[in-house]
């Protein structure tokens, strides 16, 4: 696991002095971190390397699973301060995106993975601000594309589970009480929103929050830098209202981060319950 | 992997919508492990941590439900009690109140009759020393009497039987004497 292939792209970095270059997807392809070695392949330079998403991936899950561990290790009837916080984030997810929102008769299978989940996709969408790793691990898309497909799996899955797979398709195709005519037309439209697209929608909105917030502040960091360093005399106070820009979005982009978090795990928790729902 | 081939091949257009495979795979597996991980050895322990509380704090409240149970039908006893015997108390002044009235009432009998008594021992006696008197006076004023009438009429009376014979017939008629006229009170029986 140590070593995996990631494309190396070859764009040029900005020369200085050669005007502002503003911040483009490519930032986003991070070199890999420590040794690492290339080959050809398809006429393409291939590095073998960890990158830095990769690492904030496995940073993540440890910190999540250790937090976690520890606290809810003791098991204390009047809990110390680390249990409490264990158990209010613990709560907090079991109750307000479990329980309320898949009903108490089903939602305790599904807590860990909510659970799991939202804590994961909580830190590593963190990790753009905490300092020294800033860079959202979800503005890699296929880090959230898997999670996604994940997700769809999974309602599907317990949807079919629970109606069979005729009984599943006609309770995500078929809203009761429509005319029958309207069902031709209606058919499709509900497969497309409620099995196509859900998991695209799921992926990109988190996805572009994180690759559009990230891109914004290195905007901001970057061109307040050319400002202030390149810029004229006259000019160069508007670097610093840039940089205190900067730290406006960053506070805006933690509570993005928050948001898309809890998005993107209650509308998992809404999929599951309408696949498990007894009716429309 | 051929789309990231695609994507490299315009150089600069990067586009980030095209995932890595190995993100795809790795991100799942780092989860994958993540969710086995917290629902093995993290969710059990909250959960478990969570009835235990539940069960604790009923358990705190059934005790103290139980606890007001029992002190509320203490009080009720002691209530109870309480006035039972203010009843009693009530009851054995009113008792006392009536024994004494019986004693008070008994007592003043008592007194009445022996009064009574006291009196009519006095009447007897009286009675008793009256008639001893009316005989010893009867005796005494026949004798006188007899020696008197003797004396005047010269006549001897010493003859006991006819003396006596007479006082007897003149007492008699004495007697017959006063009570014609009063209704016989103080008469000698």
């Amino acid at each position: 696991m140590s070593l995996v292939p990631n494309a190396v792209m070859t764009f040029a970095s900005p020369a200085k002095g050669e005007g502002f270059t503003p911040p483009s997807p490519e930032d986003f392809n991070l070199p890999p971190v420590g040794p690492s070695s290339s080959f050809e392949l398809f006429g393409q330079t291939w590095a073998l390397g960890v990158t830095k998403p990769i690492l904030q991936l496995l940073l993540a899950a440890g910190v999540v699973f250790v937090f976690f561990y520890a606290s809810s290790r003791q098991r204390a009837m009047v809990p110390s301060k680390l249990q409490y916080v264990g158990e209010a984030g613990y709560g907090f997810v079991r109750n307000s995106l479990g329980r309320d929102v898949i009903g108490s008769e089903h939602f305790m299978r599904f807590v860990p993975y909510l659970f799991a989940l939202f804590f994961f996709i909580l830190l590593n969408n963190l990790f753009s601000t905490i300092p020294f790793i800033q860079f959202p691990t979800f503005s890699r898309s296929g880090m959230v594309y898997g999670l996604a497909a994940l997700s769809w799996v999974i309602y599907n899955a317990v949807g079919i589970q629970k109606h069979g797979f005729g009984g599943y398709l006609k309770l995500q195709t078929m809203p009761p009480g429509v005319p029958k005519p309207m069902l031709i037309i209606l058919i499709p439209l509900e497969f497309l929103s409620n099995i196509l697209v859900r998991p695209f929608t799921l992926a990109l909105r988190l996805f572009a929050n994180m690759f559009a917030g990230h891109l914004l502040l290195i905007l901001f960091a970057l061109g307040g830098e050319y400002l202030l360093l390149e810029g004229d005399a006259l000019v160069k106070p508007v670097g610093v209202l840039t940089w205190l820009l900067f730290i406006a979005i960053s506070f805006l982009e933690l509570l993005v981060q928050f948001l898309q978090a809890f998005i993107f795990v209650i509308l998992s928790a809404l999929y599951i319950s309408s696949a498990v729902a007894d009716e429309h | 992997m051929n789309m990231i081939v695609l994507a490299q091949e315009g150089e600069h257009a990067v586009n980030p919508l095209l995932p890595h495979l190995v993100e795809i795979i790795l991100s799942l597996i780092v989860f994958g492990l993540l969710y086995f991980a917290v629902r093995k050895w993290v969710v059990p322990n909250f959960e478990k941590t969570f009835a235990e509380r539940t069960k604790a704090i009923e358990g705190g409240l059934n005790a103290a439900e139980t606890k007001q149970a029992e002190a509320d039908k203490r009080l009720e006893e002691l209530n109870q009690q309480l006035s039972e015997a203010r009843h009693e108390a009530a009851r054995i002044r009113e008792d006392a109140r009536e024994q004494g009235a019986a004693i008070v009432a008994e007592m003043r009998d008592q007194a009445q009759a022996e009064s009574t008594r006291i009196v009519e021992h006095a009447h007897t006696q009286i009675e008793a020393e009256r008639q001893q008197a009316v005989t010893s006076l009867r005796a005494e004023v026949g004798t006188l009497a007899t020696s008197l009438a003797g004396r005047i009429v010269g006549e001897s009376l010493d003859d006991d039987a006819r003396q006596s014979r007479v006082v007897e017939r003149f007492l008699a008629d004495l007697e017959t004497q006063e009570q014609q006229p009063a209704s016989g009170n103080g008469a000698p029986r």
